[in-house]
């Protein structure tokens, strides 16, 4: 029986080692296939057309963030009459609202005060009073390049049929080990997010600084509270409406991330548990052609990814339980002389020769090649660092934690209600 | 409702192609080095085979030789590293791969071989030596494997010691014949000391206890100048019981 269930375990690991090294193979041919698209903007770009722009910034509990986020848009290169900025106040515990008027002018940044009722409520607010002719929203603890906004929109003013463009989102000045390895995440994402933006299939429009035709919310409605994911919803609803979606690779958003593991466990707690809540609401478009490159590989691909870690995690657990047990054995049979003996040789016979450990090696070297790729697009040169690692092993320690977390509060459907309380608007 | 981009239908099957290829290439390489590890396996098999035979003629003529000029060089550190690589390849390669199968049969021919000629010479030669044949088997053993770390540890201490292991549920015709005549119980681990059976898991101190005479083949000098697996005989003065009619 164990035997059998052993059979069964290598096969799983196969097939999802397999899918895995598909995704990361599809990426890499996109990307050499494509990869003279890949739009270089230059430093003074300029449009045909300003076209009017409101930048909604929902703030909750965000005094010490929101002054350098306001400013960040006040110096945005674009002409000033052509900007509206709205600050909304989602009934927030600390001094933000105070904060926030100093800015209203009554004129092109105005500052809206309503009761606490989410991320979504917010900017739907800002949806109500919106006139201009393209719509985006930036997270208060994020801060944007000044280029961002006219790179964004040179891709609406490229192709009519772009409905939104989301743009790279950068870590700013990690500072310690668990920032680092997620700016190697975020270098990732920026060379991901693109390919998926050639496929079309792109499924997240994110928080920060992602712009819309005000066309999108005419058409499909206003944002939804969507499992308090709603910048994944509203780009799931545009595909399933067939709204291309696209990416600015040099659009830099720069963002605040969690510092401490537990503040990280949070934040993606609810991005994955959103991505599952969404993607039941969403299963309708699994596997259906005609919804694209989303419906056949961004959220198979998404699924891969989850049960991936979680199964590798697994592995790399029942190793470790399995070895600390056969040295508990030694140490309760022939005492603590044993914990110093590991068995065999050095010597290359010893030296593991499984398959599944030579596709494991391709498939971490072309993670990498990816974060290089990634790092390439956002900083123009390729450059290895330690923090590469630190992504690999602290993602492969604690992702799985907040993945069957995720899955669990996705099955029992429990809201994770902390949002509300510590923050909705942010991360 | 707007149009999605036609899927790509032709690079999905290109990079089906391509990952299939490196998974074949992967499987490939695991292959050839497994292969490469079956062929050292062999040779080390071979090596030890010839040398037991060279042991065994030698033994034949020993009545006409004297005793220390005996060469056991072979023997247990070589059947013991050679057991190490077979573990391995159990769990690395596969248990149930015929390859690593008829290795493990050939081991436990070439034990067998060895613990009767050892028997013989230090019966011949009033050796002092203490053998141990052990019975395990892989399956839902977890005594066995308490018994496996027990003997290795013994094998440290006394490098003397000869601990021949065989795997109870092997094919293998002539380990059924050891099993039957030392009516070994299917009741795992078993081990028979100096033709003894004992049943279940001995700790250190039970085999020390049954056995003081372990304490005799405790040569300080020998631990100290051979290495831990090393129990060649060879190391040990040989008691003259043969007249010294030296021939060379």
């Amino acid at each position: 029986m164990l035997f059998v269930m052993g059979d069964i375990y290598s096969i799983i690991f196969y097939i999802f080692t397999f899918l895995s090294v598909y995704v990361q193979i599809f990426f890499l041919m996109t990307f050499l296939e494509k990869r003279r698209h890949i739009v270089h903007n230059p430093k003074n770009l300029e449009l045909f057309r300003y076209p009017t722009v409101t930048i909604a910034v929902p703030c909750y509990n965000e005094k010490d963030t929101i002054e350098r986020t306001v400013n960040s848009l006040l110096s945005l290169d674009y002409p000033k009459d052509k900007m509206t900025i709205f600050l909304i106040d989602d009934g927030s515990k600390d001094n933000t609202w105070e904060i926030i008027q100093r800015f209203d002018n009554g004129k092109n940044v105005r500052a809206f005060h309503k009761e606490n009722g989410g991320k979504h409520t917010a900017l739907n607010l800002a949806l109500k009073k919106n006139t201009s002719e393209f719509f985006g929203c930036l997270d208060a603890d994020s801060f944007v390049h000044d280029q961002a906004l006219k790179r964004i929109l040179k891709y609406f003013e490229t192709d009519p049929k772009t409905m939104a463009v989301a743009p790279s989102i950068v870590v700013y000045n990690p500072k310690n080990i668990i920032q680092s390895a997620q700016k190697v995440e975020y270098d990732m994402a920026i060379y991901t997010k693109k390919m998926l933006g050639f496929m079309g299939g792109i499924h997240v429009t994110p928080g920060p600084f992602s712009i819309f035709r005000r066309k999108v919310f005419d058409d499909l409605g206003p944002y939804h509270k969507a499992h308090n994911t709603e910048d994944q919803e509203i780009a799931l609803r545009m595909q399933e409406n067939g709204y291309k979606i696209d990416h600015c690779p040099d659009a830099f958003v720069y963002t605040n991330t969690p510092n401490s593991v537990m503040k990280l466990y949070r934040q993606r707690l609810r991005w994955i548990y959103g991505f599952i809540k969404n993607l039941i609401d969403y299963r309708r478009l699994l596997f259906k052609k005609k919804y694209g490159s989303v419906a056949i590989f961004t959220l198979p691909s998404g699924i891969i990814s989850v049960l991936g870690v979680i199964l590798l995690s697994t592995t790399v657990v029942i190793n470790i339980v399995k070895f600390i047990s056969v040295k508990i054995v030694q140490v309760q049979t022939i005492g603590f002389s044993s914990l110093f003996h590991f068995g065999y040789k050095f010597e290359w016979f010893f030296v593991n020769t499984k398959a599944v450990l030579f596709l494991s090696v391709i498939l971490y070297i072309l993670v990498i090649t990816s974060v290089l790729i990634g790092r390439k697009m956002s900083e123009g040169k390729v450059s290895f660092s330690i923090s590469i690692l630190y992504f690999i092993i602290i993602y492969s320690v604690i992702a799985p934690f907040w993945m069957l977390r995720a899955i669990y509060n996705a099955i029992f459907s429990k809201e994770s209600s902390w949002t509300f309380e510590r923050r909705v608007t942010n991360n | 409702m707007h149009q999605h981009e036609p899927n790509d239908w032709k690079k999905y099957v290109i990079v089906l192609f391509i990952t299939s290829s490196i998974f074949i290439t992967g499987l490939w390489f695991s292959n050839y080095f497994n292969n490469k590890k079956i062929d050292q396996l062999k040779s080390i098999e071979d090596k030890i085979s010839m040398d037991l035979m060279s042991s065994e003629t030698q033994f034949s003529l020993l009545q006409e030789l004297s005793c220390k000029d005996v060469s056991t060089t072979v023997l247990s550190s070589e059947l013991n590293s050679l057991a190490d690589k077979i573990t391995f390849s159990e769990t690395n390669i596969g248990n149930d791969d015929t390859n690593v199968v008829s290795l493990k049969k050939y081991y436990s021919l070439l034990e067998i071989k060895d613990y009767l000629l050892m028997k013989k010479i230090t019966e011949r030669c009033g050796e002092k030596s203490i053998f141990i044949l052990y019975f395990y088997k892989n399956d839902k053993c977890e005594d066995c494997t308490k018994q496996g770390y027990v003997l290795t540890s013994l094998r440290e201490k006394y490098p003397n010691l000869r601990v021949y292991s065989f795997d109870y549920n092997l094919d293998l015709s002539s380990l059924r014949a050891m099993t039957s005549i030392y009516k070994v119980p299917d009741n795992l681990p078993a081990i028979v000391i100096n033709g003894k059976v004992y049943s279940g898991l001995q700790t250190v101190e039970d085999i020390e206890k049954t056995f003081p005479e372990l304490e005799s083949i405790k040569k300080p000098e020998d631990v100290t100048t051979t290495k831990k697996t090393t129990t060649s005989t060879k190391s040990k003065t040989v008691a003259p019981a043969v007249s010294p009619a030296k021939t060379n």
